[in-house]
């Protein structure tokens, strides 16, 4: 279950998209985002899906893993057209039963609002699919170095977010460990109502954090015997360096923003 | 309660890159009451085969019969029954505990049973009593306890369910010599009184050499010897290729009739060879059992 959802995981291909700095992919992504609110027509928005495809076609990512990613927010899509479709205001009546009215200036906004919602998923995911977790916090930190001055804990946020990405697999397979272990005491988690499953979550919940917990503590400890104290001082053995093919996609990506923002 | 593996397979993520079969045409016979120990380098096999043998996993292929009723088979026996007659304790059972005392840690598996409270009552004493717990420590936290006493309330947690057939993966893992003395007596006390059949996963060889009737040696998914503890390990050299070896003991008694002692060396344990080598000096070097 958990394993089907396919949006931010790491795709490994070695694509040119894959060697750029994780810096210009984070960057590229926001400057993505904020020209996709700029657009106001169809065709910023067919562009902006073209120049989508593109980027997957020289990701190397099959485009099918990319659609499969797309069923988690689909429950959020048809919502969307719900809602603009009979709320939005507007004068040309299409279709009218009682209260509700379709109108064509809502289904104007509906197709508006699933392309920007689709293309943002599509995008900001193409960044995860395409950056490891460990390249994609060191960009952050990167990238937020220069605020460290205003109090912001660069350092900190980065190494927060690699930890628990880190554990994400491991709680995983400690949830499934325990779950056996409770299955083998006779332990129930498939009948009964509701009420009844919650109940039989404890015997699972309680292991599981105390586990966390001991975990954290462990890894705590072994970070300070390895004389770990923040990011001051510290040294990267990788150290992230723009070459020609980050200026390259950065020029690209401004191309994009002031295309659509002309448009 | 005999147990029969028949052709047993096992993959993981079948279909998928990350296929890999963790175990492949296991078949073994145990009969009742035996003590059998199951060793092979860590990735042969072995947790995944206990895992099998209470419904935990169901085979890729094969059959698994207790007490000759197919487990997967709902018409035969049911897997609550399964699980029920056949416990399982876990690698480092302390961190399944999740209750707020002992007793009602302990309670939890015969509850799931659907037993009367005074049986359940009944049973969490006995078990707790045959892993040396005294009734003043019932009502205290899990968590208050050493680690030795963690894992002995873990392992009640399963003998109060009566199982037939016990299985112990590494129960003495990351215990102390003392520790790991107790749990591993009071395992064998148990199958001498009960007459319950024990399967002990261990990576001591020493463990398995004094206490159990038969082991099982397993190697990439596969059974690789399967005999009496004597005689498997006279296969030194075929079990150190599988990162695995004899007893210290038997290393020793090897060196010794290397430098000309005539003694006896297919032996077990340290008492054994005390014995041995204590007749051969008393009588002038004359070999006892010839």
């Amino acid at each position: 279950m958990i394993r089907d959802i396919t949006i931010g995981q790491y795709y490994p291909t070695n694509s040119y998209i894959h060697r750029l700095d994780p810096r210009v992919k984070i960057l590229s992504t926001f400057a993505y985002i904020i020209s996709l609110f700029l657009i106001d027509n169809y065709i910023g928005y067919l562009i902006v899906a073209l120049f989508i495809y593109t980027i997957t076609k020289v990701a190397k990512i099959p485009l099918k893993f990319i659609l499969k990613g797309l069923k988690a927010i689909f429950i959020i899509v048809l919502f969307t057209v719900i809602l603009n479709v009979f709320m939005a205001p507007g004068e040309t009546i299409l279709y009218e039963f009682g209260k509700v009215k379709v109108t064509l200036e809502g289904i104007k906004l509906a197709i508006r609002m699933v392309s920007r919602l689709v293309l943002l998923i599509i995008g900001s995911s193409l960044m995860t699919l395409t950056t490891s977790p460990i390249e994609l916090t060191d960009g952050i930190e990167s990238l937020l170095k220069p605020f460290s001055k205003i109090g912001v804990p660069a350092h900190e946020i980065a190494m927060m977010m690699s930890i628990s990405l880190r554990f994400i697999p491991i709680l995983l397979e400690e949830t499934d460990k325990i779950m056996k272990a409770q299955m083998a005491r006779g332990a129930d988690f498939e009948s009964g109502g509701i009420i009844k499953r919650a109940k039989a979550l404890i015997p699972i919940l309680v292991p599981l954090f105390i586990s966390a917990f001991r975990r954290a503590d462990e890894l705590a400890m072994a970070m300070e015997a390895r004389c770990y104290r923040g990011g001051e001082n510290r040294t990267r053995m990788k150290e992230l360096r723009y070459e020609s093919k980050d200026y390259i996609a950065l020029s690209i990506m401004a191309i994009l923003v002031v295309v659509t923002i002309l448009i | 309660m005999a147990i029969k593996l028949e052709n047993l397979t096992y993959t993981y993520n079948p279909g998928t890159p990350f296929e890999k079969k963790a175990m492949s045409d296991v078949n073994i016979h145990i009969p009742k009451g035996q003590f059998v120990g199951l060793i092979g380098h860590t990735g042969s096999g072995k947790s995944t085969l206990i895992q099998h043998l209470n419904g935990l996993i169901k085979p890729t292929s094969g059959n698994i019969y207790i007490n000759g009723r197919n487990i997967h088979n709902k018409d035969e026996v049911s897997i609550k029954d399964v699980r029920q007659q056949v416990g399982l304790v876990f690698q480092y059972p302390e961190y399944q505990l999740f209750e707020m005392n002992i007793y009602k840690d302990v309670a939890f598996g015969p509850e799931n049973m659907g037993l009367s409270k005074e049986e359940v009552k009944e049973r969490v004493h006995k078990a707790l009593s045959m892993v040396n717990i005294g009734e003043d420590m019932f009502d205290k936290s899990p968590f208050e306890l050493s680690g030795g006493q963690k894992r002995r309330v873990a392992i009640a947690g399963v003998l109060a369910m009566e199982p037939e057939i016990l299985i112990l993966d590494e129960p003495t893992a990351g215990l102390d010599p003392k520790g790991r003395e107790e749990i591993l007596g009071q395992v064998s006390k148990m199958h001498e009184e009960l007459g319950i059949t024990v399967i002990l996963v261990s990576h001591s060889m020493e463990d398995v050499a004094k206490y159990v009737d038969r082991l099982v040696v397993m190697k990439g998914g596969k059974v690789e010897l399967d005999g009496i503890p004597r005689e498997i390990f006279n296969h030194i050299e075929e079990l150190e290729d599988m990162g695995l070896a004899a007893p210290q003991i038997r290393y020793i008694m090897e060196e010794l009739s290397a430098k000309g002692m005539d003694v006896k060396k297919d032996i077990l344990t340290v008492e054994e060879a005390a014995d041995i080598i204590a007749s051969y000096l008393k009588k002038g070097g004359i070999r006892s059992d010839s």
